[in-house]
C-alpha cells in the first residue's frame, strides 16, 4: 500500500502549519476529508442539488436516489439485513440520544438497570444520566483495570433481573482497547439483554458485520470516517425499529396527520424528523467508497502497524508514560510527559506542526479512576506514517528541553 | 508565535514552583474555578480584611504550567493590595491577554511589571488565555462573594 500516495487524495496536507509540514495526529477527534468528498459534495449542490422525497421534479428524484444510495452502501459497508436498518442522525452522540430518549421511554422502569463501562465517552454516559434522572434508571460501571482492559467477568457481576441494556464502546477513545464484543454480546444473549455498541472509534478502523456481531445497536459518527461533519448513522435491528416510537416530530416522518391523531410510517423515515444533511450525506457516500478501495483489512493492518512502531518508540522515551497497555489496542496512544501537563506538550507539539488531543478527551470517569487529571493523545489514520511518529517523538523531546526536564 | 515567549523562564519557575499554592490561614473567603475543556481547576482563598485589602492570599489546583503559574503570579502581585487596586490590575491584564493592549498599571514595582509581562506571551496563543485567566477571575468571584463556581466555557 502506498501511503503517500493515499495521503496526496487529503489536500489539508498540502498546506503547512506555522511553516510546518502537518502531522495529523488528532483522527480519533475527527479525520482528515480525501478530495473524492470535498468534491462530491461542492458538485452535488452545484449540479444535483433539491431537497429530497418531497418534491416531483427531476432534481429531487435525482437528490432522493443519491441520498438512499448512500443508505445502500452504509447497509453493505457494515452488513445490516436490511436497509430500513440504518437511520440518519447528525453524530453519533445523537444516535445514542435517539436510544436513550425513545428505548427509555418505552421499555425502562424505575430501578431499572442500565450496564456501561468506566471507558465511555460522555456521549454513552449522560443520554443514560438523563433516564437516571427522568426514569429513576439505574446506572452501573463495569470496571476497567490498569491496563484499560474491560473484563468480561465485570460486566458479568452487574447483571440482575432488572438489566435492561447494556451499553459500550467499540473501542476506547484514550487508551485503545479493543473491547471483547463477542464474549460481551454472546453474555447479553443468554440473558436476552439488548446491546449497544457506541462504534465512533471502531468504525473506519476495523472489520464491520453487525449481523455477525449481532448487536442491536450500533451508532457511528461519518466525520471520524472520512466523511463530512453534521452526518452519524445509527443501526439498529429492525424488530426495534419496528417496535420503538418515533424520536423527534416534524416533516418527513409522519403517516398521517388528523386534527386528533396523527400515525407515524415505518423506519428509517419515522426516524428522520425535518430535512436532513442532504449534501452531506450524499458526499459520505464518497468516503465508504474510499475507505473500500482501499481495503478495511488494510487499513487496519497499516494503523496497527502504526500503532506498534508508536509504541516501540515512546516506550523508550524515557519521560514517557503510556495510558494503558491493553492487548488488543486500535490506532490510538494517550500518555503523560513527566513533569508536564498535556496542555504545554499540545501546545509546544502544535509549534512543529504536531496536531493531538490534550485533556480528558471527554473520559472524566476513566481518567479519575487512572488517577491523571488529563492526557495527551495521538490518535491514527491511514495518512500516517512511522515517520510522523519520529516527528511527535522528537517534539517530545523538545518539551523536556523547555522544561528542563 | 514563539514558545520561548508563552515558557519564559518565570513561567516555569511559577509552574514549577507555585508560590502560595496551599489553603492560607484563617481566609474568609474562597471560590473555586473550572476549565471544563481541558480539566483545570483551581480554589482560591482569600483574606480581606476591613479596610477591603488583600492580607493574604493562596490558592489550590491542578492545571497545566500555564494555569498555575499565572495563578501564582496572580497571588504574589494582588497580596497586600487594596481590592480596588487589585481589582484594576486584573482588568487590565485580562485586556492585555484578550486585546494585546498593554497594561498601564502605575501601582507594580518593576519587579511586579516584569513578573505580571511574563504572562503577555500567552495572548499569541489564543486557546491558552483561559488557562492564563482562570485564577484572575476566580479570584474576583472571591473577593465579591459570588458562589458560583468560574467556568472559562461561559
Ligand atoms: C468513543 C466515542 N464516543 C462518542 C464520541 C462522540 O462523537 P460525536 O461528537 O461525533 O457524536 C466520540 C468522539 O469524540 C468518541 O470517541
Amino acid at each position: 500500500m502506498d501511503i503517500k500516495e493515499i495521503k496526496s487524495k487529503f489536500p489539508i496536507f498540502s498546506n503547512k502549519v506555522k511553516g510546518k509540514k502537518l502531522v495529523y495526529l488528532d483522527s480519533a477527534n475527527s479525520s482528515q476529508k480525501p478530495k473524492v468528498v470535498i468534491d462530491r459534495i461542492s458538485n452535488f449542490y452545484s449540479k444535483e442539488f433539491s431537497n429530497v422525497g418531497r418534491s416531483m421534479h427531476s432534481l429531487a428524484v435525482t437528490a432522493t436516489n443519491r441520498f438512499e444510495e448512500t443508505r445502500d452502501l452504509i447497509k453493505n459497508f457494515i452488513n445490516a439485513k436490511f436497509r430500513e436498518e440504518i437511520v440518519f442522525t447528525k453524530n453519533a452522540t445523537e444516535g445514542i440520544n435517539l436510544i436513550a430518549s425513545t428505548y427509555g421511554e418505552k421499555f425502562i422502569q424505575d430501578k431499572d438497570e442500565i450496564i456501561i463501562t468506566e471507558l465511555e465517552h460522555h456521549a454513552n454516559y449522560v443520554p443514560w444520566h438523563f433516564l437516571r434522572k427522568k426514569k429513576g434508571a439505574v446506572i452501573k460501571f463495569a470496571e476497567c483495570d490498569k491496563q484499560g482492559e474491560v473484563n468480561i467477568d465485570s460486566i458479568k457481576k452487574l447483571i440482575t433481573t432488572k438489566t435492561k441494556l447494556i451499553a459500550v464502546t467499540h473501542v476506547s477513545n484514550v487508551t485503545g482497547t479493543i473491547l471483547p464484543l463477542n464474549k460481551i454480546i454472546d453474555l447479553a444473549k443468554t440473558k436476552k439483554i439488548p446491546v449497544l455498541i457506541d462504534g465512533c472509534q471502531g468504525a473506519s478502523h476495523l472489520k464491520l458485520d453487525v449481523q455477525k456481531l449481532d448487536c442491536d445497536f450500533y451508532v457511528m459518527s461519518c466525520h471520524k470516517m472520512y466523511g463530512p461533519t453534521g452526518v452519524g448513522v445509527l443501526y439498529a435491528k429492525k424488530k426495534w425499529l419496528d417496535e420503538l416510537p418515533p424520536y423527534q416530530g416534524g416533516g418527513g416522518m409522519i403517516d398521517e396527520v388528523k386534527k386528533d391523531d396523527i400515525s407515524f410510517p415505518e423506519s428509517p423515515t419515522k426516524f428522520e424528523a425535518g430535512t436532513l444533511q442532504t449534501a452531506e450525506i450524499v458526499g459520505f457516500a464518497e468516503s465508504i467508497r474510499f475507505i473500500e478501495n482501499i481495503g478495511i483489512k488494510n487499513i487496519t493492518q497499516h494503523e496497527k502497524e502504526i500503532t506498534e512502531y508508536g509504541l516501540e518508540i515512546l516506550k523508550k522515551n524515557n519521560s514517557v508514560s503510556i495510558i494503558g497497555d491493553p492487548k488488543e489496542r486500535s490506532a490510538i496512544l494517550s500518555f503523560t510527559i513527566k513533569g508536564i501537563h498535556p496542555h504545554d506538550i499540545a501546545t509546544i507539539l502544535d509549534d512543529d506542526g504536531v496536531a493531538i488531543r490534550a485533556g480528558h478527551h471527554c473520559c472524566q470517569i476513566l481518567h479519575e479512576k487512572m488517577g491523571i487529571p488529563a492526557t495527551a493523545r495521538a490518535s491514527l489514520g491511514i495518512y500516517n506514517s512511522k515517520e510522523d511518529i519520529d516527528i511527535l517523538n522528537e517534539s517530545i523531546n523538545k518539551c523536556n528541553k523547555i522544561f528542563n526536564n | 508565535m514563539d514558545l520561548k515567549e508563552l515558557y519564559q523562564e518565570i513561567i516555569l519557575d511559577h509552574g514549577k514552583n507555585p508560590r502560595n499554592k496551599k489553603k492560607c490561614d484563617g481566609f474568609n473567603k474562597d471560590a473555586k474555578g473550572n476549565n471544563p475543556l481541558c480539566g483545570d481547576k483551581v480554589h482560591v482563598f482569600l483574606k480581606l480584611n476591613d479596610e477591603k485589602q488583600v492580607e493574604d492570599i493562596s490558592f489550590e489546583g491542578e492545571g497545566c504550567a500555564i494555569s498555575i503559574a499565572s495563578a501564582s503570579i496572580m497571588t504574589e502581585i494582588v497580596k497586600g493590595k487594596d481590592y480596588n487596586v487589585a481589582k484594576k490590575i486584573l482588568e487590565n491584564f485580562i485586556n492585555m491577554l484578550k486585546e494585546g493592549s498593554k497594561p498601564s498599571i502605575n501601582s507594580l514595582s518593576d519587579n511586579e511589571n516584569t513578573t505580571i509581562m511574563s504572562l503577555s506571551g500567552v495572548k499569541q496563543f489564543p486557546m491558552r488565555v483561559k488557562c492564563a485567566t482562570l485564577a484572575w477571575h476566580t479570584f474576583l468571584h472571591a473577593a465579591e462573594d459570588n458562589k458560583k463556581v468560574v467556568n472559562t466555557e461561559k
